[in-house]
C-alpha cells in the first residue's frame, strides 16, 4: 500500500475507535499552574495510523498520557477521550485498569529504563497476560514466547528467560511492544518509540509497528518529534505546538503543503527526501516553544512566525479547513503559506 | 558473577587483614605492658618473662603479628585480667545474648520500618505520610537509651509488666527469656527502624517515579501489584543495605541497651573491660565486632547478586 | 578561553538564583521555620548560658537535695548535690552542640578531601574505599571506646572520636557528588582548556558539592549530640562535674527511686535538639533538591 493508498483508505472509514474532543490538561506547580495541552481534538480510525508531531515540550507525551488516565493525580483534565463510544475521561481507576494493557496499550521511549530491570522479559510480558486474560503463569510464559516471534525476535523460547540488560536496545523495544499487543488492544499509543534507537534499528522497529496494524488490525498512535518517522510510517498527521493542535492532515498532503507556518518551519528544519542538499539549506525555526500558566487567545506561535502581524496577537486562530479542495485537511493559523513550499522558504529567508 | 564474588571476598579479606593490623598496634599503643596485661594475677618477673616468651614479645614486630594472627584464628583471646578466665569462654557466655537481643531488634526494625517507608511512599502528600515521616524523624532523634530508661521507670517499676533488668538463658526457660528480651529488643529497634523507614521511603519514591513503574501502571496492573512486584523488588538493594548495616554496627550498638537493661551480652562485657583496662577483653571485642561487620558486608553482598540479575548474570553493579 | 569563561559565568549566574529559589522554598517551609528558630534559641541559649544560668553549675546546697521542678528558686528542681537542674541543662545543652559542631568539623576536615580525591582521581578511590570499610568495621563506639582507653575521657575526645566514626558518610556523599559534576560539561571544558586538577576541584567541583555537604552536616549533628549523649552516660565522654546531659542521665538512672522525673527533662532537650537539627535537615535537602517536589 502506498502512503496515498493508506490515506484515502482511512478517510473512508467513519465511526474512529478512539475519538480524542477538546482535551485540556494542566498542572499545578510550585511557580504556579501550568497549562500542557489546551483543547486537543483527534479521531484514531480502526487499523489507522496517526503521528503526532511536535517539538519537545508542547504536550504531546502528555497528551497520549492522558488518554488512558496515566497522568499523576495532581493533572488537571477536561473533555473527553472516548475509546469504540465509552468515555475514559473522569472514569473510576477500577474500570480505567481493565482498558489499560488491553483495550488501550503503550510503548515508551527508553526500552531500557521502561522495562523492569530485575524481572525476566518473559514474566513481565506473562504479566499483562496474567492479569487481563486470566492465563497462569506457565501458559502466559508459553504465549510470551510466541509473542517475541511475533515481534521478530530469533531464539524467542530462549530470549523469554533473558533480562532486559541482556538484549540490544532494538530488541528491548521489540519486547515493549510484544507486551503492549500481548492483549491484542484496538489502540496503540507509541510514544517516541524509536528516538532512543539507532537509525538501523528504528526501521526494523517501524516495520514491526506496520505489519502488527496489517495483521492485527491494531489502531496506532505515534508520538514523535521526528518527521521521518512520520513520512516512514503515519496515515494522517497532527502537528502541536505549545498545546495545541495547529495542524492537521493526511501525510501526503501536509508535506505536500504544509499551511501553518509552524509546520512549514518544521519541514524546512528536517531533511526530506527530493530536496538537494546544495541548494535547500535546512531552516532553523528561532525561538522556544512558551511554558503557558494560562492558554491566551492568541495565536502562540505569533513570537517565532515570520508572518505574524497584530491579528495574530489578538485572536487565536481557529483549526479550519483550509483548501476546499480537501475537507480533511485542517490548520489554525491566520496568515496560512500561501502555495507549495518553496515560498515558505523564500519567507524564511 | 564469579568476578563480582572474587572482588569482594578479596576486599573484605583485604579489610579483615588491615582491621587485624589496626588492632594489634591499637593495643600496643594503649598504656601498660601487653606482658602485664596478659599476666592476670601473677605478675612475678618470672611469670612476665615466661609469658613474653609464651607469647613472643621478644620477637620482632612482624613475627609477633604472625603469632598473634595464629593465636586469633585458634580463638586464643589471652585471659582476662580481672577474672582470670579465657577471653573465649566469657565469649560463649555473652555473644548469644547479643546475637539474640540484635537479631530480634533488627526483625522487629525492617518490619516496621520497611512497612512505614512503603506505607510514607504510597500514600505521598497524604496524613498517613506525615505520621510515618513524624514518627522516623522522631526515632531517629530519641537517645534510646533514655527511651529504655523511661520504659524501666515508668513500664517494669511502675507496672511490673517486665522485668527491669536481667536475662535468662533461652534454653533454660524460652518464655521468661523472651520476656526478659522483649522491652530491651523493641527500644534498640526502634532507632533502628526509622533509618530503615527512611531508607526505604526514599528508595520506593525513585522506583515509583521510574519508567518501569509507569510501564507496569500502562500494562493494568493493581497498584498492589504495581508496589511490592515493580517497586518494591527495585527497592530491596537498598533495604538489603541498610539491615545489613545496621546489624552489622549492632554487635557494638546494643552496648548501651544491653548496660541499661543489665544483660550480660557482648556489650555490657566491653564497657567493663573498659573500666577495668582488661585488654585482652577489649581486644577480643574490637576484632569480633570489625570481623562481624565485614563477614555480614560481605553476605549483604551476596545476597544483592540473588537480588539484582544485572550482578548475577555480568558482575556490573549497574 | 571563551570555552572556560562561558560556562563559568552561567553557572554563576545560576548558583546566585539557586540560591534565592532555596531560600524562598526554606521560608516557604513552616517545618524548616520553626526548626531554625528552635536551633537560633538554642544557639543563643548556649552562647549565653555562663551568663544567663540562674546559677553556676557547680554550686552545690545539700540542704536541697532533690528538689521536684517547680520549687521556689530552682524552676527545674535540684539534683542528687542539691545542683540546679536548669542551669546544668543549659551548660548541657551548650556541651551537646559543643560536640556536635566540633565532631562534624573533624569529619569534614578529614573527610571532604578523602572524597573530592576519590572521585575525582581512579587510582585514589580503592585506597580510599578500603579506608572508608576500616573505618565502618570498627563503630563509633568501639573507637570512642579505643580513645578513651587511650587519651582519657573528655568532651574533645568523645567529639574527635565521633568525627573520626563519621567519615565514611562524609567521603561517601563527597564522592558521589564528584563522580556527577565531573561527568558534567562544564568541568569537562574546563579540563579540555587545560586548567589543573587542583583547579578543577577548588573551582569547579568543591563550588558545587557544597550542597551535598551542608545537608550532610545538618544530619551529622544531631547523630554527634547523641553519639555524646551515649558516651557521657556511659561515662566516656564528658566527666563530672561538668555538666553534661548525658551524665545527667546516668545520674537520674542512679537515684530513679528517689527522683524519677530527673530523667525526663535532659533526654527531653536532647531529643528536641536532635529533632530541630533533623527537621532542619530534612527541609534543607528537599529545598535543595532540583527536581523541587520531594518532600
Amino acid at each position: 500500500m502506498t502512503t496515498a493508498e493508506r490515506a484515502g483508505a482511512a478517510a473512508t472509514v467513519a465511526t474512529p475507535v478512539l475519538a480524542v474532543r477538546d482535551l485540556s490538561v494542566s498542572f499545578p506547580t510550585e511557580t504556579g499552574n501550568v497549562s500542557a495541552v489546551d483543547g486537543v481534538s483527534l479521531d484514531l480510525a480502526p487499523g489507522e495510523i496517526v503521528g503526532m508531531v511536535g517539538e519537545s515540550g508542547c504536550g504531546k507525551s502528555v497528551t497520549a498520557m492522558s488518554i488512558a488516565g496515566l497522568l499523576p493525580g495532581s493533572a488537571r483534565i477536561s473533555g473527553s477521550v472516548r475509546l469504540n463510544g465509552t468515555e475514559l475521561v473522569g472514569t473510576r481507576e477500577a474500570a480505567l485498569r481493565r482498558v489499560r494493557g488491553k483495550e488501550i496499550a503503550y510503548i515508551f521511549q527508553e526500552p531500557m529504563t521502561s522495562l523492569n530491570p530485575v524481572l525476566t522479559v518473559g514474566r513481565q510480558i506473562g504479566e499483562v497476560l496474567q492479569v487481563h486474560e486470566r492465563m497462569s503463569r506457565r501458559a502466559a510464559r508459553a504465549r510470551a514466547v510466541e509473542l517475541l516471534t511475533l515481534v521478530g525476535i530469533p531464539s524467542a523460547a530462549k530470549r523469554v528467560d533473558n533480562y532486559p540488560h541482556q538484549l540490544s536496545g532494538g530488541m528491548r523495544q521489540r519486547v515493549m511492544i510484544a507486551m503492549a499487543v500481548a492483549c491484542g488492544p484496538k489502540v496503540l499509543v507509541a510514544d517516541e518509540p524509536t528516538t532512543a534507537l539507532d537509525v538501523t534499528v528504528q526501521a526494523g522497529i517501524l516495520q514491526v509497528l506496520r505489519d502488527l496494524r496489517d495483521r492485527l488490525g491494531t489502531s496506532i498512535l505515534v508520538i514523535t518529534h521526528d518527521l521521518g518517522v512520520i513520512a516512514d510510517i503515519a496515515d494522517r498527521v497532527v502537528v502541536m505546538y505549545a498545546g495545541r493542535v495547529v495542524e492537521r492532515a493526511a501525510v501526503t498532503d501536509l508535506f505536500a503543503h504544509p499551511y501553518h507556518r509552524y509546520t512549514a518551519g518544521l519541514l524546512s528544519a528536517s531533511p526530506t527526501p527530493g530536496r538537494h542538499a546544495g541548494t535547500d539549506r535546512l531552516q532553523e525555526i528561532p525561538g522556544l516553544v512558551p511554558v503557558l500558566s494560562v492558554q491566551p487567545d492568541v495565536c502562540t506561535f505569533a513570537d517565532r512566525c515570520p508572518a505574524a502581524d497584530g491579528r495574530c496577537r489578538e485572536s487565536a486562530p481557529p483549526l479550519e479547513v483550509v483548501a476546499a479542495g480537501s475537507t480533511d485537511h485542517l490548520a489554525a493559523c491566520w496568515h496560512p503559506c500561501p502555495s507549495p513550499r518553496s515560498d515558505v522558504e523564500e519567507a524564511h529567508r | 558473577m564469579a568476578r563480582y564474588l572474587l572482588t569482594r571476598a578479596w576486599q573484605s579479606a583485604l579489610t579483615l587483614l588491615l582491621s587485624t593490623i589496626v588492632v594489634f598496634f591499637g593495643v600496643r599503643a594503649l598504656p601498660g605492658d601487653p606482658a602485664l596485661a596478659l599476666a592476670g594475677e601473677d605478675r612475678s618477673p618470672e611469670a612476665l618473662e615466661a609469658i613474653r616468651r609464651h607469647y613472643g614479645l621478644d620477637q620482632p614486630l612482624p613475627v609477633q603479628f604472625a603469632q598473634y594472627v595464629e593465636r586469633m584464628v585458634q580463638g586464643d583471646f589471652g585471659v582476662s585480667i580481672r577474672t582470670g578466665t579465657p577471653v573465649s569462654s566469657m565469649l560463649t557466655t555473652a555473644l548469644p545474648v547479643t546475637v539474640e537481643l540484635s537479631v530480634l531488634a533488627i526483625l522487629l526494625a525492617t518490619a516496621l520500618g520497611v512497612g512505614a517507608g512503603v506505607l510514607a511512599a504510597v500514600r505521598r502528600g497524604r496524613p498517613a505520610e506525615w505520621v510515618a515521616n513524624g514518627m522516623a524523624l522522631i526515632g531517629l532523634s530519641v537517645p534510646h537509651f533514655w527511651l529504655g530508661l523511661l520504659a524501666i521507670l515508668y513500664l517494669s517499676v511502675a507496672t511490673g509488666l517486665f522485668p527491669a533488668s536481667g536475662f535468662v538463658p533461652i534454653l533454660e526457660d524460652p518464655v521468661d527469656n523472651l520476656h526478659h528480651i522483649v522491652l530491651p529488643a523493641v527500644i534498640l529497634g526502634t532507632g533502628l527502624a526509622a533509618i530503615i523507614m527512611r531508607q526505604t521511603r526514599s528508595a520506593m519514591l525513585d522506583s515509583l517515579s521510574s519508567d518501569y513503574v509507569r510501564t507496569a501502571k500502562a500494562k493494568g496492573l493493581r497498584p498492589r501489584a504495581v508496589i511490592t512486584q515493580h517497586a518494591l523488588r527495585n527497592s530491596l538493594i537498598v533495604v538489603v543495605t541498610v539491615v545489613g548495616l545496621q546489624l552489622g554496627g549492632l554487635i557494638s550498638g546494643a552496648v548501651v541497651t544491653e548496660q541499661i537493661f543489665g544483660l550480660p551480652g557482648f556489650g555490657k562485657m566491653t564497657i567493663d573491660a573498659v573500666f577495668q583496662r582488661d585488654y585482652p577483653v577489649i581486644q577480643a571485642v574490637v576484632l569480633l565486632t570489625a570481623t562481624a561487620y565485614i563477614v555480614i558486608n560481605f553476605l549483604v553482598d551476596l545476597l544483592y547478586s540473588v537480588i539484582d540479575p544485572r550482578i548475577r548474570v555480568t558482575g556490573d553493579p549497574a | 578561553m571563551t570555552v572556560l569563561t562561558v560556562p563559568m559565568a552561567e553557572t554563576g549566574a545560576a548558583s546566585i538564583t539557586r540560591r534565592t529559589r532555596v531560600l524562598r522554598r526554606l521560608r516557604r517551609n513552616p517545618l524548616a521555620v520553626v526548626s531554625f528558630v528552635v536551633l537560633a534559641l538554642a544557639a543563643a541559649i548556649a552562647l549565653l548560658s555562663p551568663w544567663i544560668a540562674p546559677y553556676s553549675v557547680d554550686q552545690t546546697d545539700f540542704a536541697r537535695t532533690f528538689a521536684p521542678p517547680g520549687t521556689p528558686g530552682h524552676l527545674l528542681g535540684t539534683d542528687d548535690l542539691g545542683r540546679d537542674v536548669l542551669s546544668r541543662i543549659m551548660l548541657g545543652a551548650r556541651a551537646s552542640l559543643q560536640v556536635g559542631l566540633l565532631a562534624v568539623a573533624t569529619s569534614l576536615v578529614i573527610g571532604v578531601p578523602l572524597g573530592l580525591a576519590a572521585g575525582y582521581f581512579r587510582a585514589w578511590d580503592a585506597v580510599i574505599s578500603r579506608f572508608t570499610d576500616l573505618l565502618l568495621a570498627f563503630p563509633f563506639l568501639i573507637m570512642a571506646v579505643g580513645l578513651a582507653a587511650i587519651r582519657g575521657a573528655s568532651l574533645g575526645n568523645a567529639a574527635v572520636a565521633i568525627g573520626i566514626a563519621q567519615i565514611p558518610g562524609v567521603i561517601r556523599v563527597v564522592r558521589s557528588d564528584t563522580l556527577r559534576l565531573k561527568s558534567l560539561d562544564f568541568v569537562a571544558a574546563a579540563v579540555v582548556d587545560g586548567a589543573s586538577d587542583l583547579w578543577v576541584l577548588a573551582r569547579h567541583i568543591l563550588p558545587n558539592a557544597t550542597s551535598v555537604i551542608l545537608v550532610q552536616a545538618t544530619v551529622a549533628i544531631p547523630a554527634a549530640i547523641l553519639g555524646e549523649a551515649v558516651l557521657s552516660f556511659l561515662g566516656l565522654g564528658i566527666q563530672p562535674p561538668s555538666p553534661s546531659l548525658g551524665t545527667m542521665l546516668a545520674t537520674a538512672q542512679q537515684f530513679a527511686a528517689r527522683a524519677p522525673w530527673a530523667a525526663v527533662l535532659p533526654g527531653v532537650v536532647i531529643m528536641g535538639l536532635a529533632l530541630a537539627f533533623n527537621v532542619f535537615g530534612d527541609a534543607l535537602r528537599d529545598a535543595l533538591d532540583p527536581k523541587g517536589d520531594r518532600r
